[in-house]
Protein backbone atom coordinates (compact mmCIF):
# COMPACT_ATOMS: atom_id res chain seq x y z
CA UNK A 1 0.00 0.00 0.00
CA UNK A 2 2.53 2.13 0.88
CA UNK A 3 4.80 1.55 -2.09
CA UNK A 4 1.73 2.58 -4.04
CA UNK A 5 1.20 5.68 -2.77
CA UNK A 6 4.98 6.57 -2.93
CA UNK A 7 4.54 5.35 -7.25
CA UNK A 8 1.46 7.67 -7.16
CA UNK A 9 3.54 10.79 -5.28
CA UNK A 10 6.44 10.31 -7.32
CA UNK A 11 4.68 9.81 -10.92
CA UNK A 12 2.38 12.45 -10.27
CA UNK A 13 5.23 15.15 -9.43
CA UNK A 14 7.28 13.93 -12.39
CA UNK A 15 4.77 14.63 -14.79
CA UNK A 16 3.44 17.84 -13.47
CA UNK A 17 7.11 19.03 -13.53
CA UNK A 18 7.92 17.99 -16.57
CA UNK A 19 5.32 19.73 -17.98
CA UNK A 20 6.39 22.56 -15.77
CA UNK A 21 9.86 22.19 -18.10
CA UNK A 22 8.14 23.38 -21.16
CA UNK A 23 5.94 25.85 -19.53
CA UNK A 24 7.99 27.66 -17.48
CA UNK A 25 8.51 30.99 -18.66
CA UNK A 26 12.16 31.68 -17.39
CA UNK A 27 15.11 28.87 -18.51
CA UNK A 28 16.41 28.35 -15.04
CA UNK A 29 13.11 27.48 -13.97
CA UNK A 30 12.94 25.24 -16.85
CA UNK A 31 15.96 23.33 -15.59
CA UNK A 32 15.07 23.19 -11.72
CA UNK A 33 12.19 21.44 -12.72
CA UNK A 34 14.25 18.96 -15.10
CA UNK A 35 16.38 18.07 -12.12
CA UNK A 36 13.11 17.70 -9.47
CA UNK A 37 11.83 15.37 -12.33
CA UNK A 38 14.97 13.44 -12.76
CA UNK A 39 14.82 13.10 -8.49
CA UNK A 40 10.98 11.59 -8.56
CA UNK A 41 12.55 9.09 -11.73
CA UNK A 42 15.37 8.31 -9.23
CA UNK A 43 12.32 7.32 -6.57
CA UNK A 44 10.51 5.29 -9.39
CA UNK A 45 13.75 3.34 -9.83
CA UNK A 46 14.03 2.79 -5.63
CA UNK A 47 10.02 1.83 -6.01
CA UNK A 48 11.15 -0.66 -8.77
CA UNK A 49 13.93 -1.96 -6.52
CA UNK A 50 16.41 -0.67 -9.02
CA UNK A 51 18.62 0.84 -6.25
CA UNK A 52 21.69 1.03 -8.00
CA UNK A 53 19.90 3.07 -11.53
CA UNK A 54 18.63 5.47 -8.90
CA UNK A 55 21.63 6.37 -7.85
CA UNK A 56 23.68 6.71 -10.79
CA UNK A 57 20.53 8.88 -12.01
CA UNK A 58 21.05 11.60 -9.66
CA UNK A 59 25.02 10.99 -9.60
CA UNK A 60 25.27 11.58 -13.16
CA UNK A 61 22.22 13.38 -14.45
CA UNK A 62 21.34 15.64 -11.12
CA UNK A 63 24.95 15.84 -9.78
CA UNK A 64 26.89 16.61 -13.24
CA UNK A 65 24.58 17.02 -16.53
CA UNK A 66 22.35 19.25 -14.85
CA UNK A 67 25.14 21.58 -13.37
CA UNK A 68 26.30 21.79 -16.48
CA UNK A 69 22.90 22.95 -18.21
CA UNK A 70 22.23 25.34 -15.39
CA UNK A 71 25.76 27.28 -15.94
CA UNK A 72 25.00 27.39 -19.70
CA UNK A 73 21.27 28.71 -19.23
CA UNK A 74 22.04 31.18 -16.54
CA UNK A 75 24.48 32.81 -18.75
CA UNK A 76 21.86 33.03 -22.01
CA UNK A 77 20.82 36.43 -22.01
CA UNK A 78 17.48 35.72 -23.53
CA UNK A 79 15.06 38.47 -24.49
CA UNK A 80 11.71 37.30 -23.30
CA UNK A 81 9.38 39.96 -25.46
CA UNK A 82 11.36 39.01 -28.56
CA UNK A 83 11.48 35.60 -28.18
CA UNK A 84 7.19 35.68 -27.70
CA UNK A 85 6.95 38.23 -30.73
CA UNK A 86 7.59 35.35 -33.13
CA UNK A 87 5.13 33.12 -31.65
CA UNK A 88 2.08 33.39 -34.14
CA UNK A 89 4.64 32.93 -36.91
CA UNK A 90 5.85 29.61 -36.10
CA UNK A 91 2.67 28.42 -34.37
CA UNK A 92 0.96 26.94 -37.49
CA UNK A 93 4.28 25.11 -38.13
CA UNK A 94 4.21 23.59 -34.59
CA UNK A 95 1.08 22.76 -34.39
CA UNK A 96 0.69 20.57 -37.22
CA UNK A 97 4.33 18.67 -36.63
CA UNK A 98 2.74 17.98 -32.99
CA UNK A 99 -0.26 16.95 -34.01
CA UNK A 100 1.67 14.36 -36.44
CA UNK A 101 3.40 12.97 -33.86
CA UNK A 102 0.08 12.89 -31.74
CA UNK A 103 -1.59 10.78 -34.37
CA UNK A 104 1.85 8.36 -34.45
CA UNK A 105 2.20 8.14 -30.91
CA UNK A 106 -1.36 6.84 -30.52
CA UNK A 107 -1.17 4.89 -33.39
CA UNK A 108 2.01 3.18 -31.84
CA UNK A 109 0.47 3.20 -28.11
CA UNK A 110 -2.52 1.67 -30.02
CA UNK A 111 -0.96 -1.67 -31.10
CA UNK A 112 1.17 -2.21 -28.54
CA UNK A 113 1.35 -4.28 -25.54
CA UNK A 114 4.24 -5.82 -23.15
CA UNK A 115 5.35 -9.39 -24.29
CA UNK A 116 4.41 -11.62 -21.33
CA UNK A 117 7.49 -13.30 -21.71
CA UNK A 118 9.46 -10.65 -21.01
CA UNK A 119 7.83 -9.22 -18.17
CA UNK A 120 8.64 -12.54 -15.95
CA UNK A 121 12.61 -12.49 -17.21
CA UNK A 122 13.51 -9.19 -16.95
CA UNK A 123 12.69 -8.53 -13.09
CA UNK A 124 15.29 -6.06 -11.72
CA UNK A 125 15.64 -7.87 -8.32
CA UNK A 126 17.50 -11.17 -8.61
CA UNK A 127 17.08 -13.01 -5.47
CA UNK A 128 20.66 -14.28 -4.77
CA UNK A 129 22.94 -10.93 -5.46
CA UNK A 130 22.60 -7.46 -5.00
CA UNK A 131 21.39 -5.31 -8.23
CA UNK A 132 24.99 -3.56 -8.38
CA UNK A 133 26.22 -6.80 -8.47
CA UNK A 134 24.10 -8.16 -11.04
CA UNK A 135 24.35 -4.98 -13.39
CA UNK A 136 28.11 -5.12 -13.01
CA UNK A 137 27.84 -9.32 -14.21
CA UNK A 138 25.93 -8.18 -17.11
CA UNK A 139 28.25 -5.22 -18.31
CA UNK A 140 31.52 -6.41 -17.84
CA UNK A 141 30.89 -10.43 -18.18
CA UNK A 142 28.02 -10.70 -20.87
CA UNK A 143 28.37 -7.35 -22.84
CA UNK A 144 31.95 -6.89 -22.46
CA UNK A 145 32.77 -6.23 -26.00
CA UNK A 146 29.78 -3.56 -26.13
CA UNK A 147 30.49 -1.84 -23.48
CA UNK A 148 34.16 -1.28 -24.88
CA UNK A 149 32.64 -0.09 -28.24
CA UNK A 150 30.86 2.22 -26.28
CA UNK A 151 33.59 3.79 -24.19
CA UNK A 152 35.52 3.94 -27.72
CA UNK A 153 32.73 6.12 -29.20
CA UNK A 154 32.71 8.72 -26.17
CA UNK A 155 36.50 8.67 -26.26
CA UNK A 156 35.98 9.64 -29.76
CA UNK A 157 33.89 12.27 -28.72
CA UNK A 158 36.15 13.49 -26.46
CA UNK A 159 38.98 14.01 -28.58
CA UNK A 160 36.77 15.51 -30.91
CA UNK A 161 35.35 17.67 -28.53
CA UNK A 162 39.04 19.03 -27.24
CA UNK A 163 40.74 19.12 -30.99
CA UNK A 164 37.52 21.64 -32.16
CA UNK A 165 38.43 23.91 -29.30
CA UNK A 166 41.88 23.87 -28.33
CA UNK A 167 43.28 26.65 -28.97
CA UNK A 168 47.37 27.64 -28.80
CA UNK A 169 47.66 31.72 -27.95
CA UNK A 170 50.99 33.30 -28.86
CA UNK A 171 52.50 35.16 -26.22
CA UNK A 172 50.40 34.39 -23.12
CA UNK A 173 52.26 33.48 -19.62
CA UNK A 174 51.83 30.48 -18.31
CA UNK A 175 52.81 29.45 -14.51
CA UNK A 176 55.14 26.45 -15.06
CA UNK A 177 54.99 24.85 -11.30
CA UNK A 178 58.22 22.69 -12.16
CA UNK A 179 60.36 25.70 -13.10
CA UNK A 180 59.34 27.70 -9.79
CA UNK A 181 60.04 24.93 -7.50
CA UNK A 182 63.64 24.33 -9.36
CA UNK A 183 64.60 27.96 -9.01
CA UNK A 184 67.03 28.56 -6.45
CA UNK A 185 69.31 31.96 -5.38
CA UNK A 186 71.49 31.05 -7.85
CA UNK A 187 69.72 31.60 -10.81
CA UNK A 188 66.94 34.03 -8.87
CA UNK A 189 69.22 36.53 -7.43
CA UNK A 190 71.46 38.84 -9.18
CA UNK A 191 73.86 40.82 -6.97
CA UNK A 192 74.82 43.77 -9.22
CA UNK A 193 77.29 46.91 -7.62
CA UNK A 194 75.33 49.76 -8.52
CA UNK A 195 77.98 52.90 -9.04
CA UNK A 196 76.50 56.22 -7.70
CA UNK A 197 74.68 58.26 -10.52
CA UNK A 198 74.88 55.60 -13.21
CA UNK A 199 71.86 53.10 -12.27
CA UNK A 200 71.68 49.42 -14.07
CA UNK B 1 -1.74 -0.93 10.23
CA UNK B 2 -1.01 -0.53 13.21
CA UNK B 3 2.84 -1.93 12.68
CA UNK B 4 3.41 0.19 10.03
CA UNK B 5 2.36 3.24 12.04
CA UNK B 6 4.90 1.95 14.52
CA UNK B 7 7.48 1.46 11.87
CA UNK B 8 7.01 4.95 10.81
CA UNK B 9 7.14 6.32 13.93
CA UNK B 10 10.04 4.90 15.35
CA UNK B 11 11.95 5.98 12.06
CA UNK B 12 10.84 9.32 13.11
CA UNK B 13 11.71 9.66 16.38
CA UNK B 14 15.13 8.20 15.55
CA UNK B 15 15.76 10.71 12.81
CA UNK B 16 14.50 13.51 15.39
CA UNK B 17 16.98 11.93 17.83
CA UNK B 18 19.48 11.80 15.62
CA UNK B 19 19.47 15.20 13.77
CA UNK B 20 19.34 17.06 17.46
CA UNK B 21 22.39 15.22 18.75
CA UNK B 22 23.96 15.98 15.16
CA UNK B 23 23.21 19.77 15.46
CA UNK B 24 24.29 20.10 19.17
CA UNK B 25 27.73 18.27 17.54
CA UNK B 26 28.07 20.60 14.69
CA UNK B 27 27.26 23.51 17.32
CA UNK B 28 30.21 22.60 18.96
CA UNK B 29 32.68 21.99 16.30
CA UNK B 30 32.07 25.15 14.91
CA UNK B 31 33.11 26.57 18.23
CA UNK B 32 36.27 24.06 18.17
CA UNK B 33 36.48 25.41 13.93
CA UNK B 34 37.12 28.39 15.81
CA UNK B 35 38.99 28.09 19.19
CA UNK B 36 41.80 26.06 16.38
CA UNK B 37 42.15 29.52 14.29
CA UNK B 38 42.51 31.84 16.60
CA UNK B 39 45.25 29.55 18.50
CA UNK B 40 47.28 29.10 15.64
CA UNK B 41 46.76 33.00 15.53
CA UNK B 42 47.46 33.57 19.24
CA UNK B 43 44.29 34.95 20.01
CA UNK B 44 41.86 33.99 22.79
CA UNK B 45 38.82 33.14 19.60
CA UNK B 46 35.11 32.97 21.03
CA UNK B 47 35.63 33.43 25.20
CA UNK B 48 32.47 35.41 26.78
CA UNK B 49 29.32 33.59 26.26
CA UNK B 50 29.46 30.47 29.02
CA UNK B 51 32.92 29.15 30.78
CA UNK B 52 35.50 29.43 27.78
CA UNK B 53 32.93 30.22 25.68
CA UNK B 54 31.25 27.38 25.22
CA UNK B 55 27.49 29.33 24.48
CA UNK B 56 28.73 31.21 21.61
CA UNK B 57 27.57 29.45 18.81
CA UNK B 58 23.96 29.02 20.46
CA UNK B 59 24.08 32.70 21.04
CA UNK B 60 24.72 33.05 17.39
CA UNK B 61 22.12 30.56 16.52
CA UNK B 62 19.63 32.99 18.53
CA UNK B 63 21.26 36.76 16.86
CA UNK B 64 20.35 35.04 13.30
CA UNK B 65 17.47 33.38 13.91
CA UNK B 66 16.31 36.87 15.73
CA UNK B 67 17.59 39.39 12.82
CA UNK B 68 15.06 40.96 10.36
CA UNK B 69 15.24 39.12 7.16
CA UNK B 70 15.71 41.01 3.85
CA UNK B 71 15.05 39.90 0.58
CA UNK B 72 16.27 42.30 -2.60
CA UNK B 73 13.83 43.88 -4.65
CA UNK B 74 16.17 42.42 -7.46
CA UNK B 75 16.14 38.60 -6.42
CA UNK B 76 14.08 35.75 -7.85
CA UNK B 77 12.20 35.44 -4.71
CA UNK B 78 10.90 31.63 -5.04
CA UNK B 79 14.79 30.50 -5.88
CA UNK B 80 15.97 32.85 -3.74
CA UNK B 81 14.11 31.42 -0.21
CA UNK B 82 14.51 27.78 -1.56
CA UNK B 83 18.42 27.68 -2.31
CA UNK B 84 19.24 28.11 1.67
CA UNK B 85 16.77 25.21 2.22
CA UNK B 86 18.20 23.17 -0.64
CA UNK B 87 21.74 23.57 1.06
CA UNK B 88 20.70 22.59 4.95
CA UNK B 89 18.37 19.50 3.59
CA UNK B 90 20.53 18.47 1.88
CA UNK B 91 23.68 18.19 4.38
CA UNK B 92 21.16 16.73 7.02
CA UNK B 93 19.53 13.96 4.46
CA UNK B 94 22.82 12.49 3.62
CA UNK B 95 23.28 11.40 7.06
CA UNK B 96 20.49 8.95 6.84
CA UNK B 97 22.87 6.20 5.89
CA UNK B 98 25.88 7.00 8.02
CA UNK B 99 26.36 4.08 10.67
CA UNK B 100 28.47 5.83 13.59
CA UNK B 101 27.98 2.30 15.49
CA UNK B 102 27.95 -1.34 14.19
CA UNK B 103 24.16 -1.45 13.29
CA UNK B 104 23.45 2.33 14.21
CA UNK B 105 22.38 3.65 11.22
CA UNK B 106 19.18 5.43 10.40
CA UNK B 107 19.25 3.50 6.97
CA UNK B 108 21.17 0.48 6.44
CA UNK B 109 20.73 0.44 2.17
CA UNK B 110 23.11 -1.60 -0.15
CA UNK B 111 23.92 1.63 -2.01
CA UNK B 112 25.15 3.39 0.82
CA UNK B 113 27.87 5.23 -0.48
CA UNK B 114 26.90 6.00 -3.78
CA UNK B 115 23.81 7.72 -1.87
CA UNK B 116 26.59 10.02 0.08
CA UNK B 117 28.26 10.74 -3.02
CA UNK B 118 25.06 11.58 -4.89
CA UNK B 119 23.88 13.86 -1.98
CA UNK B 120 26.92 15.37 -1.06
CA UNK B 121 27.29 16.38 -5.11
CA UNK B 122 24.22 17.90 -5.20
CA UNK B 123 25.13 20.55 -2.52
CA UNK B 124 26.55 22.93 -5.53
CA UNK B 125 22.67 23.42 -6.16
CA UNK B 126 22.53 25.35 -3.05
CA UNK B 127 25.30 27.81 -4.66
CA UNK B 128 24.05 28.32 -7.76
CA UNK B 129 20.63 28.89 -6.81
CA UNK B 130 21.21 31.06 -4.20
CA UNK B 131 24.38 33.22 -6.45
CA UNK B 132 21.88 33.36 -9.68
CA UNK B 133 18.81 34.29 -7.88
CA UNK B 134 20.23 37.40 -5.76
CA UNK B 135 20.27 38.84 -8.93
CA UNK B 136 23.80 40.55 -8.04
CA UNK B 137 27.27 40.45 -9.95
CA UNK B 138 29.33 38.96 -6.80
CA UNK B 139 26.92 36.18 -5.72
CA UNK B 140 26.64 35.23 -9.86
CA UNK B 141 30.63 34.98 -10.36
CA UNK B 142 30.49 33.00 -6.94
CA UNK B 143 27.82 30.70 -8.73
CA UNK B 144 29.58 30.29 -11.93
CA UNK B 145 33.05 29.35 -9.91
CA UNK B 146 31.23 27.21 -7.60
CA UNK B 147 30.11 25.39 -10.30
CA UNK B 148 33.04 24.05 -12.20
CA UNK B 149 34.42 23.50 -8.66
CA UNK B 150 32.81 21.20 -7.24
CA UNK B 151 32.51 19.13 -10.72
CA UNK B 152 35.93 19.37 -11.27
CA UNK B 153 36.72 17.83 -7.66
CA UNK B 154 33.89 15.26 -7.58
CA UNK B 155 35.46 13.53 -10.01
CA UNK B 156 38.42 12.50 -7.92
CA UNK B 157 36.33 11.96 -4.98
CA UNK B 158 34.62 9.10 -6.97
CA UNK B 159 37.59 7.50 -8.17
CA UNK B 160 38.90 7.59 -4.64
CA UNK B 161 35.49 5.50 -3.56
CA UNK B 162 36.02 3.36 -6.12
CA UNK B 163 39.79 2.47 -4.89
CA UNK B 164 37.84 1.59 -1.77
CA UNK B 165 35.03 -0.05 -2.98
CA UNK B 166 37.36 -2.68 -4.42
CA UNK B 167 39.21 -3.42 -1.27
CA UNK B 168 35.97 -3.48 0.19
CA UNK B 169 34.07 -5.36 -1.88
CA UNK B 170 30.41 -3.61 -1.10
CA UNK B 171 29.17 -0.31 -1.20
CA UNK B 172 27.35 -0.59 2.32
CA UNK B 173 29.14 1.58 4.68
CA UNK B 174 28.85 -0.58 7.27
CA UNK B 175 30.24 -3.30 5.45
CA UNK B 176 33.23 -1.15 4.37
CA UNK B 177 33.97 -0.35 8.12
CA UNK B 178 33.59 -4.19 9.09
CA UNK B 179 36.15 -5.14 5.96
CA UNK B 180 38.79 -2.74 7.75
CA UNK B 181 38.80 -5.45 10.79
CA UNK B 182 41.24 -7.06 9.24
CA UNK B 183 44.03 -5.86 6.72
CA UNK B 184 47.99 -5.57 6.83
CA UNK B 185 48.48 -5.87 10.17
CA UNK B 186 46.51 -9.28 10.70
CA UNK B 187 48.25 -10.52 7.67
CA UNK B 188 51.64 -9.98 9.91
CA UNK B 189 50.01 -11.90 12.75
CA UNK B 190 49.78 -8.69 14.67
CA UNK B 191 46.05 -8.06 16.45
CA UNK B 192 42.84 -6.13 14.88
CA UNK B 193 44.59 -2.74 14.99
CA UNK B 194 44.83 0.70 12.98
CA UNK B 195 47.32 -0.84 10.92
CA UNK B 196 44.26 -2.39 9.28
CA UNK B 197 42.47 0.42 8.23
CA UNK B 198 42.83 1.50 4.65
CA UNK B 199 44.77 4.58 5.52
CA UNK B 200 47.97 2.88 4.97
CA UNK B 201 47.69 0.85 2.18
CA UNK B 202 45.73 3.55 0.32
CA UNK B 203 47.57 6.22 1.78
CA UNK B 204 48.07 8.61 -1.51
CA UNK B 205 43.97 8.42 -2.20
CA UNK B 206 43.44 9.07 1.47
CA UNK B 207 45.49 12.72 0.82
CA UNK B 208 43.84 13.29 -1.89
CA UNK B 209 40.36 12.42 -0.28
CA UNK B 210 40.95 14.61 2.06
CA UNK B 211 42.51 17.73 -0.21
CA UNK B 212 39.03 17.01 -2.80
CA UNK B 213 36.67 17.06 0.13
CA UNK B 214 38.27 20.65 1.18
CA UNK B 215 37.80 22.14 -2.26
CA UNK B 216 34.00 19.95 -2.62
CA UNK B 217 33.15 21.81 0.86
CA UNK B 218 34.47 25.41 0.05
CA UNK B 219 36.93 25.25 2.91
CA UNK B 220 40.05 27.17 2.48
CA UNK B 221 42.47 27.19 1.18
CA UNK B 222 39.90 26.07 -2.08
CA UNK B 223 36.82 28.94 -0.60
CA UNK B 224 36.98 30.90 -4.11
CA UNK B 225 33.38 30.72 -3.66
CA UNK B 226 33.18 32.74 -1.01
CA UNK B 227 36.51 34.67 -1.52
CA UNK B 228 36.01 37.93 0.48
CA UNK B 229 38.83 40.04 -0.94
CA UNK B 230 37.38 39.45 -4.08
CA UNK B 231 33.81 38.48 -3.72
CA UNK B 232 32.90 39.77 -0.99
CA UNK B 233 31.17 36.58 0.64
CA UNK B 234 30.35 34.94 -2.39
CA UNK B 235 27.14 33.82 -3.14
CA UNK B 236 25.96 34.98 0.71
CA UNK B 237 25.74 38.84 -0.26
CA UNK B 238 22.21 39.01 -0.20
CA UNK B 239 21.42 37.28 2.30
CA UNK B 240 20.42 37.98 5.73
CA UNK B 241 19.24 36.43 9.39
CA UNK B 242 17.46 32.76 8.85
CA UNK B 243 18.93 32.50 4.88
CA UNK B 244 22.17 33.03 5.44
CA UNK B 245 21.98 31.18 9.32
CA UNK B 246 21.14 27.70 6.84
CA UNK B 247 23.71 28.50 4.17
CA UNK B 248 25.84 28.29 7.21
CA UNK B 249 24.55 25.66 9.06
CA UNK B 250 24.28 23.25 6.08
CA UNK B 251 27.93 24.21 4.94
CA UNK B 252 29.10 22.72 8.29
CA UNK B 253 26.82 19.55 8.37
CA UNK B 254 28.27 18.92 4.71
CA UNK B 255 31.84 19.14 6.48
CA UNK B 256 31.37 17.15 8.95
CA UNK B 257 30.03 14.74 6.58
CA UNK B 258 33.27 15.04 4.72
CA UNK B 259 34.63 13.86 8.08
CA UNK B 260 32.40 10.90 8.97
CA UNK B 261 33.00 9.73 4.74
CA UNK B 262 37.10 10.18 5.52
CA UNK B 263 36.44 8.18 9.12
CA UNK B 264 34.15 5.56 7.42
CA UNK B 265 36.66 5.32 4.47
CA UNK B 266 40.23 5.42 5.84
CA UNK B 267 39.84 5.01 9.62
CA UNK B 268 38.03 1.86 10.63
CA UNK B 269 34.58 3.62 11.54
CA UNK B 270 33.88 2.56 14.99
CA UNK B 271 36.79 0.19 14.95
CA UNK B 272 38.95 0.94 18.29
CA UNK B 273 42.59 2.20 17.30
CA UNK B 274 43.72 -1.28 18.98
CA UNK B 275 41.59 -4.00 19.65
CA UNK B 276 42.74 -5.11 23.45
CA UNK B 277 40.70 -4.61 26.53
CA UNK B 278 40.69 -1.33 28.34
CA UNK B 279 40.16 0.30 24.35
CA UNK B 280 37.49 -1.98 23.11
CA UNK B 281 35.55 -1.31 26.26
CA UNK B 282 35.12 2.03 25.03
CA UNK B 283 31.61 2.46 22.56
CA UNK B 284 32.26 2.87 19.06
CA UNK B 285 29.71 5.84 18.85
CA UNK B 286 32.73 7.43 21.12
CA UNK B 287 35.61 5.88 18.86
CA UNK B 288 33.77 7.01 15.57
CA UNK B 289 33.10 10.64 17.08
CA UNK B 290 36.78 11.00 18.20
CA UNK B 291 37.65 10.38 14.50
CA UNK B 292 35.54 12.67 13.03
CA UNK B 293 37.09 15.68 15.52
CA UNK B 294 40.37 14.07 14.70
CA UNK B 295 39.75 15.06 10.88
CA UNK B 296 37.95 18.53 11.86
CA UNK B 297 40.86 19.14 13.63
CA UNK B 298 42.59 18.59 10.85
CA UNK B 299 39.91 21.13 8.68
CA UNK B 300 40.57 23.75 10.83
CA UNK B 301 44.32 23.62 10.41
CA UNK B 302 44.71 23.58 6.96
CA UNK B 303 41.90 26.70 7.20
CA UNK B 304 44.78 28.59 9.59
CA UNK B 305 47.81 28.09 8.11
CA UNK B 306 47.30 27.56 3.87
CA UNK B 307 46.97 30.75 2.11
CA UNK B 308 44.06 30.77 -0.44
CA UNK B 309 44.48 28.64 -4.07
CA UNK B 310 44.25 30.70 -7.15
CA UNK B 311 41.73 29.97 -9.66
CA UNK B 312 43.91 28.51 -12.65
CA UNK B 313 45.63 26.69 -9.83
CA UNK B 314 42.58 24.96 -8.33
CA UNK B 315 41.52 23.72 -11.99
CA UNK B 316 45.21 22.87 -12.74
CA UNK B 317 44.94 20.53 -9.40
CA UNK B 318 41.66 18.76 -9.59
CA UNK B 319 42.23 17.78 -13.15
CA UNK B 320 45.84 17.32 -14.03
CA UNK B 321 47.06 15.93 -10.51
CA UNK B 322 44.68 14.39 -9.01
CA UNK B 323 42.59 12.89 -12.05
CA UNK B 324 45.55 10.99 -13.64
CA UNK B 325 46.88 10.02 -10.02
CA UNK B 326 43.76 8.68 -8.59
CA UNK B 327 42.83 6.87 -12.13
CA UNK B 328 46.35 5.49 -11.66
CA UNK B 329 45.54 4.17 -8.17
CA UNK B 330 42.16 2.75 -9.60
CA UNK B 331 44.45 0.80 -11.63
CA UNK B 332 46.96 -0.03 -9.76
CA UNK B 333 44.83 -1.59 -6.91
CA UNK B 334 42.71 -3.30 -9.10
CA UNK B 335 45.75 -5.46 -10.62
CA UNK B 336 46.97 -6.07 -7.02
CA UNK B 337 44.08 -7.40 -5.48
CA UNK B 338 43.55 -9.39 -8.59
CA UNK B 339 47.51 -10.40 -9.28
CA UNK B 340 47.66 -11.94 -5.17
CA UNK B 341 44.09 -13.25 -5.46
CA UNK B 342 42.87 -10.72 -2.19
CA UNK B 343 40.10 -9.21 -4.14
CA UNK B 344 36.84 -9.71 -2.21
Amino acid sequence: MVAGLFFYLFSAVAVASAVMVISARNPVHSVLFLILCFFNAAGLFILMGAEFLAMILVVVYVGAVAVLFLFVVMMLDVDFVELRQGMLNYLPVGVTIGLIVLVELALVVGSWAVDPGLVKTASPTPSDITNTEALGRVLYTDFIFYFQAAGLVLLVAMIGAIVLTLRHKEGVKRQNIGDQVARGPATAIEVVKVKPGQGI
Amino acid sequence: MNELLLTVGLILLQSVAFVVALLIVVAYLLWFDRKVWAAVQMRRGPNVVGPWGLFQSFADLIKFALKEQVIPDGANKGIFVIAPLVTAILALAAWAVVPVDDGWAIADINVGILYLFALSSLGVYGVIMGGWASNSKYPFLSALRSAAQMVSYEVSIGFVIVTVLLCAGSLNLTEIVRSQQTGLGTMLGLPNSFLDWYLLPLLPMFVIFFVSALAETNRPPFDLVEAESELVAGFMVEYSSTGYLLFMLGEYVAIVLMCAMTTILFLGGWLPIIDIPVLNWVPGVIWFLLKVIFVFFMFAMVKAIVPRYRYDQLMRLGWKVFLPISLFWVALTAGVLVAFGWAP
